[in-house]
This record gives C-alpha cells, sequence and structure tokens, in this order.
C-alpha cells in the first residue's frame, strides 16, 4: 500500500496539483498577513469574501449572475495563458502576449464598431492581429537575434498606444471609453446560444467559454500527439538537438509566436465581443490579462487542461478582490492581495523541484535504514 | 618516513539521492609521492575530489591532514590548507597574461592598494626555474599552447605555496611530447616534497608517472597497489572488474567507390577570426574507416560542421555518393545517405527531457512509419521500433523505452545514439569522438559497431582525440593541424611518436610550437 502511495506522489500531474495547491494556501496565508497589518479587525472576513466572490450574495440567481461574470473574464485568461504556455514549450517566453492581446482587442473594437463586421470576422481579425505581433517579434528573434522578452516588452508599449490612438475614433464624446457595440453594432457581439439562461440571463455570457475551452483541449493535441508538437518541443528542450537532426528551428520560432500572438489575440476578441467591458482610451497601462497569463499557465502546471482551472481559480480571486470592505481597507487593496496570490502562483515549478527533493531524502533514508537494519541483522 | 601521510581521506561515504557515490572510500597519499587515482567514468573520482574541496560533505568518514582531523568546509578551507587543483578544463582568463592570472584571487598589494607586480614576477620566475616550467610571465594567455597553460595552472597552485597538488585528467588534451614534459614536470614536484594526487584512465601514463595507485569502482573501494609490483592488465581488471581486449579485432580494409569527396573546404570558425578549416580536401572510400586525428582544437569540429550542414562552406565542395551537398539542407543529408554521431551527446545528440523513444526517432519521426498523414504520431509504432533498437543495440535503461534520456547512463545514451545513427543504414557515417568519456566496455563496444559498418561497406569517417583509439581503429589517418591537413599516416606503419609530431605541426615546418 506504502508503494501505491508512493507512486502516484511521484506523478507528475499529481505533484503538479499538489503543488498548485500549496501555492494557492501561501498565498492566501500572506494576503492575510498583509491585511492583518494593514487593519488587523478586518481580515478575516476580508480574506474570505475574496475567496466567496460571488457566493457573498445570498441569493442563487444573483450569485449564478455574476458566476457568470468571472466565466466570462476566464476565456481570455485562457486564451492568454495558452499563449504563455504554447511558447514556453518551445523554450520562448512570450511575454509579448500582453500587446498581442491589446492589439487583437483594438483591431476587434474597430472592426466592430467602425466597419459593424459580423463577430466571426471581428473575431478572426483580433486572432490575426495578435498572430503579426507575434511573428515580429519571430522574426526579429530568428534573423536579427533580438530576445522576444525584449521585442515583446516594446511591441507591448507601441501597441498600446496605438490602440489608444485608434479607438479614440470610436469612443463616446464624453467619456475616454468607446462605444458599446451591442447598440452600435448588435451583430458583432458573440451569439450567445443559450448559455445567457444558464446563468440567470447573464448577457455576457456567450460561446466565448465553450470556445476557449476546446482551444485548449486542441492546444494540448497538438503539443503531445502531433509531428508538429513532437518538433516544437524538441526545439524548445534543445535548440543544437533540434538543428542537428535538421528541424527548421527559425521557421519553428516564427510559427510558435506567430500561433502564441494569435491564441493571445483571439482571447481579446473573446473578450470585448462580449461587451462586456470598453476600452478606455486613456490607459497608461497594458491590459494585465497577458501578464496574468504568465502567472496562469504556471499555476496550471503548463498544462492546457491545467490552465483551464488555473484560469478560473485567479480570476474568482481578482473578481473577488472588489468584495473586500471599502470602509476598512482603500479600492488598491484587492488588487494588492489578487496580485500576491497571483505572484505566489508562479513559484509552482519551485514547490514541485523542493516537494521533489523532500521525496527523494525520504525515501534514501528509508533505503539506508533498510540497509542497516539488514546488515545488523546479517551480524547476528 | 613510510608513515607520514600529507593528507588522508578515512572511510568516505557520500550519498546523493538513489546512489552511493562513494561508498567507504580510503585514500591515503604520501607526502612526497606520486599517487594516480584510477577509474571509469561515474567511479566516484570526482565526488571524491569534490569531497576533499569542500563542495559535498561526507555522510560518513574523515579527512586528515599530517595526522590530525581537519574539517573541510568549503573551497576556502581546502586552499588554506595547502590544498590545488589543476582541473580539467582551465580556469584561466584568456585576455590576460601569464602572470596576472597566477595572482589572481591572490594579489601582492602595497598599503595603498596598488599591485606589486615585481615581486610577483621575481617569485613566479625563481618557481618557475625551479621545477622546470619554463612559462613566460608576460605572455598572454590566448597566445601560448595548451601546454604552457597547463603549466601556468601549475604555477597558480606553486605560488599559493600549496602542498597537495591535484591533478584531474592532465594529459586528456597534451600532445605525447607534451605528456612526457608534463609527467617529467610532476616528478620534479613530488621530489621536492610535493604531493601529486594524480586522476586518470589512462594506464600507460599511470604505469609510467605514479608511485603507487588507488583504484575505484562504481562507488566502492577496490584496493591500493604498488606501481611496481603490479602490470596494465593487472589494473584494468580492478578497473573494470572483468579481462578487457585492448586489441580492436578487424579484417583488412577493402576500400571501394569514393563516397565522400571534399573538395577545397574551408569553414570559418565561431571562436576566432580566422578560418577554423582551411581549403582542406579528401577523399573517404567505402568500406574503409578514415579517421581525423588532431589535437583538440585544431578545425575537427568545425571541418565535421561543415560536413554535416551545420555551418555554411565559405569555400569549398562536398559531395556525397557522386551528388553535389554543398548547400544541401541537415534534412536532406541525414536523409539521403549521411549519419552523425555527434561530438557532444547532450548539445547536439540527444532531446534529454525526452523519452529514450523520441530520442530514438529523433532522425526519422517525420517518415510514414511514425506519423500519419493528418500528422498525428504513430505512437504504437515508435514503440516498437524503439524497443527493436534497444533490444538490438543492448541499450540499458530503467524503464526501457519511457526512459528520460537523462536519467540514463553516459554510456548508454551514446549507445543509443549509436543504434540511432547506424540503423538508418548510411552510405556515410560521421563519428565524432564516439567514446568520450565512455567506460572501457562501452568503447569496446562502439568500436566494434564502427568496424561493422565498415565491414557492411559504408564509409566511416571518425574523428578521435584518443590516439589509442585512432592507431587502432583506423584504416587511415589524417592529421589536422591549426585548420589544415598536414600529413596522411598509415596506421599499421606508422608510429605514436611520428604521429605525435604531426599533431603539434612539428613534421610540416610551420610554425614554432614547442
Amino acid at each position: 500500500m506504502n508503494k501505491e502511495k508512493r507512486s502516484l506522489l511521484k506523478n507528475d500531474g499529481v505533484q503538479s496539483f499538489i503543488a498548485s495547491i500549496i501555492c494557492i494556501l501561501l498565498g492566501l496565508l500572506l494576503g492575510y498577513v498583509v491585511l492583518l497589518f494593514i487593519n488587523p479587525a478586518g481580515a478575516g472576513e476580508a480574506i474570505t469574501s475574496l475567496v466567496k466572490n460571488f457566493f457573498n450574495y445570498p441569493n442563487t440567481t444573483i450569485a449564478l449572475k455574476y458566476f457568470g461574470s468571472t466565466l466570462v473574464k476566464t476565456a481570455p485568461l485562457l486564451m492568454c495563458s495558452l499563449s504563455i504556455l504554447f511558447a514556453y514549450k518551445v523554450g520562448l517566453f512570450n511575454i509579448g502576449a500582453a500587446g498581442q492581446y491589446a492589439f487583437g482587442a483594438g483591431i476587434a473594437i474597430y472592426a466592430a464598431l467602425a466597419w459593424q463586421l459580423p463577430w466571426w470576422v471581428c473575431l478572426l481579425l483580433a486572432m490575426a492581429a495578435g498572430a503579426v505581433l507575434g511573428t515580429i517579434s519571430g522574426i526579429l528573434k530568428s534573423y536579427c537575434n533580438v530576445n522576444e522578452v525584449i521585442s515583446g516588452i516594446m511591441l507591448n508599449w507601441i501597441t498600446l498606444y496605438a490602440m489608444n490612438d485608434l479607438l479614440t475614433n470610436v469612443k463616446e464624446s464624453a467619456s475616454p471609453y468607446t462605444m458599446h457595440i451591442e447598440s452600435v453594432s448588435p451583430q458583432s457581439i458573440m451569439p450567445t446560444l443559450g448559455l445567457d439562461t444558464l446563468f440567470s440571463n447573464n448577457q455576457y455570457v456567450t460561446i466565448s467559454i465553450p470556445i476557449s475551452i476546446i482551444i485548449a483541449i486542441i492546444v494540448y493535441i497538438v503539443m503531445e500527439k502531433t509531428k508538429f508538437g513532437y518538433e516544437l518541443k524538441a526545439t524548445g528542450f534543445n535548440k543544437n538537438a533540434a538543428k542537428y537532426c535538421g528541424m527548421a528551428e527559425k521557421r519553428n520560432t516564427i510559427l510558435t509566436l506567430l500561433i502564441g500572438g494569435g491564441l493571445a489575440g483571439l482571447g481579446a476578441g473573446l473578450f470585448y465581443l462580449t461587451g462586456f467591458e470598453q476600452w478606455s482610451c486613456g490607459q497608461s497601462a497594458v491590459p494585465a490579462m497577458g501578464f496574468n497569463g504568465i502567472a496562469a499557465a504556471f499555476l496550471g502546471g503548463l498544462n492546457p487542461i491545467g490552465s483551464i482551472f488555473s484560469s478560473y481559480f485567479i480570476q474568482h480571486i481578482t473578481v473577488g478582490g472588489a468584495y473586500l470592505d471599502k470602509s476598512m481597507y482603500c479600492t488598491q487593496i484587492s488588487d494588492l492581495i489578487s496580485s500576491i496570490i497571483i505572484y505566489l502562483c508562479g513559484f509552482v515549478l519551485f514547490m514541485k523541484f523542493v516537494m521533489n527533493n523532500i521525496a527523494a531524502k525520504r525515501e534514501e533514508k528509508a533505503k539506508a535504514a533498510a540497509k542497516a537494519a539488514e546488515q545488523e541483522g546479517g551480524n547476528e | 618516513m613510510e608513515q607520514a601521510y600529507a593528507i588522508e581521506m578515512l572511510h568516505i561515504t557520500k550519498r546523493f539521492p538513489g546512489i552511493v557515490a562513494n561508498d567507504d572510500i580510503t585514500l591515503q597519499l604520501k607526502k612526497g609521492e606520486i599517487h594516480a587515482l584510477l577509474g571509469e567514468n561515474g567511479a566516484g573520482k570526482s565526488t571524491l575530489m569534490s569531497v576533499l574541496f569542500g563542495l559535498y560533505q561526507a555522510e560518513e568518514g574523515v579527512i586528515k591532514k599530517d595526522g590530525k582531523e581537519v574539517n573541510i568546509k568549503d573551497p576556502n578551507d581546502a586552499n588554506r590548507l595547502g590544498i590545488g587543483m589543476v582541473h580539467q578544463h582551465f580556469k584561466l582568463v584568456e585576455c590576460f597574461s601569464v602572470l596576472d592570472n597566477i595572482i589572481l584571487g591572490d594579489e601582492p598589494t602595497d598599503k595603498a592598494g596598488f599591485l606589486k607586480k615585481d615581486e610577483a614576477r621575481k617569485k613566479i620566475i625563481e618557481l618557475s626555474d625551479k621545477y622546470g616550467l619554463s612559462v613566460d610571465p608576460d605572455a598572454i594567455i590566448e597566445d601560448i599552447t595548451v601546454g604552457m597553460q597547463q603549466r601556468t595552472e601549475i604555477l597558480k597552485m606553486l605560488y599559493r605555496e600549496n602542498e597537495i597538488l591535484i591533478f584531474d585528467e592532465p594529459t586528456a588534451v597534451l600532445t605525447p611530447q607534451e605528456i612526457e614534459e608534463l609527467i617529467q614536470i610532476m616528478k620534479n614536484l613530488a621530489k621536492e616534497g610535493k604531493s601529486i594526487l594524480f586522476i586518470s584512465h589512462k594506464l600507460n601514463e599511470i604505469m609510467e608517472a605514479a608511485d603507487r595507485c588507488t583504484v575505484l569502482r562504481k562507488g566502492k573501494y577496490i584496493g591500493t597497489v604498488n606501481i611496481k609490483d603490479t602490470n596494465k592488465e593487472e589494473l584494468s581488471r580492478m578497473m573494470v572488474g572483468r579481462d578487457v581486449d585492448f586489441v580492436v579485432h578487424k579484417e583488412e580494409a577493402k576500400p571501394g567507390d569514393v563516397i565522400l569527396n571534399v573538395e577545397g573546404m574551408t569553414v570559418a570558425s565561431k571562436v576566432h577570426h580566422n578560418n577554423a578549416v582551411k581549403n582542406v580536401s579528401f577523399k573517404v572510400h567505402a568500406g574503409e574507416i578514415v579517421c581525423i586525428a588532431g589535437i583538440d582544437g585544431n578545425g575537427q569540429t568545425e571541418l565535421v560542421y561543415g560536413i554535416t550542414g551545420l555551418e555554411p562552406l565559405k569555400e569549398g565542395k562536398i559531395t556525397l555518393g557522386g551528388r553535389d551537398i554543398t548547400h544541401a539542407s541537415i534534412r536532406d543529408r541525414n536523409t539521403h545517405g549521411m549519419s552523425h554521431i555527434p561530438e557532444d551527446r547532450h548539445k547536439h545528440g540527444l532531446v534529454l527531457d525526452y523519452s529514450l523513444e523520441y530520442n530514438m526517432i529523433l532522425q526519422r519521426y517525420f517518415e510514414p512509419q511514425f506519423v500519419s498523414g493528418a500528422g498525428f504520431l504513430k505512437r504504437k509504432n515508435i514503440r516498437e521500433y524503439s524497443d527493436k533498437l534497444i533490444e538490438q543495440y543492448d541499450v540499458r535503461s530503467g524503464q526501457g523505452s519511457i526512459t528520460t534520456a537523462r536519467s540514463m547512463s553516459g554510456g548508454n545514451q551514446q549507445k543509443a545514439i549509436v543504434a540511432r545513427e547506424i540503423d538508418k543504414d548510411p552510405e556515410l557515417l560521421v563519428a565524432v569522438q564516439p567514446t568520450r568519456g565512455l567506460d572501457v566496455g562501452a568503447i569496446e563496444y562502439i568500436h566494434k559497431q564502427l568496424v561493422a559498418v565498415r565491414d557492411a561497406g559504408h564509409a566511416v569517417l571518425l574523428v578521435s582525440l584518443e590516439l589509442d583509439e585512432v592507431m587502432s581503429v583506423s584504416d587511415r589517418i589524417l592529421v589536422m593541424y591549426e585548420g589544415e591537413i598536414v600529413g596522411e599516416l598509415d596506421p599499421k606503419k606508422t608510429t605514436v611518436e611520428e604521429l605525435g609530431l604531426y599533431m603539434a605541426g612539428a613534421k610540416k615546418g610551420a610554425g614554432g610550437n614547442e
């Protein structure tokens, strides 16, 4: 029985899961400590309301509605985490996902408001936009040896301001926000296919959620079951070996960032084409979605299926942050706490490493003890 | 006097997760002796030295210096006790002078913090004369020969007044002549009362240089013998645990058609500004093993890169089986008759994080037998193919096909590569240092495979730094020196000494290297 238990613990998937849970708990603990420092009176209540998120509403109908809203925000995060994860498996760090997301958002919104195109065209345009940006990073990396992190970060800012500029053309005159898509161009809003009725008529719950989950599964299959995934992962693990056996590593690098960009861009489309949120043309920070995608990818154990759950969790915490008692804590505190938790989520790999070390040491000790006992027995 | 030990490591046991690297090992180094530490790769030599240097702490056992127990917690403690080491890969600053490298970390300064180089120079010249090292303190490291660089490392230890000198595989990078010189230097040092620990797996050198020899095998202490009371065969039996066949058995070569034809090949070097391979021409025929001999860093790596397509040619032409492949892609060469056992199995040869089966198909994963039309991998076929190779080439691993390549031993990793490359049934097999870092048993095996490929009527281009291998395996030897082929020798008619002269560039008349 003991043996079975050990082999289960050695299973990579199980390890990832446990490591993720430990990270989440550590994050919550640290967040709680910070709240204690700021105002000890409400800390306990604050952290529970953060975790409870929509359960804060006693009424199931309302709770369900807000659950739907959390899901709406999960879809784009999942796409961003897939973008990061896909590139990461190939040995690239696609920090440009944030910019690719912003580009996808800008193009989707513009296509909807200025040209009033149907939703699926807007979606494809968003994906193409992200892919273009990713390709730029990929070409720079392959042919000019520019690190994808550097080009990604720079493109993030270039894109943000370019989008602010572009979307000023379609913003409301009285506010910095873009116009509501559902009133200007209803055909650009994604269909709900009745999903809204499941969530107390939350109109923002659309096919974006199933689409993102299906894409996660596709990414998993491509990575694990196909020749394309075999090549990409080989390139990621060992670029030199990939070159040695004749894989086109330059092409693969570009293709990877193209796909990564496409995923992030599509994620933006899946979010803004629900009409849930409008773009603020005055924003001076790249949307956090791309960066949170990094945490979601790691918390999900760098597994596309794991990402589905980790993305949901991170959105759950982020949205839940809004329920902190504003009379005790300033408004920024909710962001602070959720970012502490997200930050800790990045430690999954480290946790796995620690767990493996502990397990190996224990095993070694047990073996040594068994051996010693055996020898003693023999001596007698 | 006999009992005066400079350093004693008594009953050292060091465990790592899953393995006992040192199991109750005792090593006693007498004052003024040259003591060899012999063992195959993975026998625990490095671990034992790391314990002595304080890089690892032993779980059991004690270390004594001059009979007193000492506690070595880090390399600084080891330095303070007068223990110094010449590493296999020198730790020198390339663009500094010999003098600067020697005083680095132990700079003599006056009160204001200025360097007192004159004083250091005087001391270095004195030491150099005393031990016959003949090193110019003002020469720049990158300009001097490897042998001189090694002597700089030795001076570094002497300058710090180390009493116990450890040489980690010091002869791997030297020509036969330089090896002679080094052994003489070691003997001089021992005569002056320094105690020397000489780590090696080359039996000839141990027989020549050492007074006593301690043998390790698979982490265990096998024994310590007096060199004058033993012979090569006994030492190798202690090291490997069985009798070893040193002779490669092969028939006379029957060269056939030209398979590889290289004409005027020039390849640029990534390390230096000059060309690493300069206007080289040669042919390799079917049914023969042609060996490129030479000291490391004379253009062999770049030559292979040029032939296999890892680096573009600057000039020249290559044909394989009559077909011009000068500008062919790597994939094209790999699928049209060329196999390549790369120099560095971790860098090029394997994807260490992939399973063994995925590594077995690295050169043919795109073939229809392994991938469906829709691009899905055919796992069953991959597993079958991998199991077949594992069986046929006796590749041993913990879990067979699903073992992660990283967790396999070096010898079995290399066997996997050999299996993969030979199973492609290539017209030309390019094997670069195929036995590097392997134990005697694996070396024997790989040599047999190379000969088998030759006997099947294929061409073999072998690049080797090991003279024994060059002499015993090849049918024809080409010597490379500074990017050029300076001689063609017949292994049956030449001697190791003559080969050494070519390798050092002395036989060609060019270059004034000592």
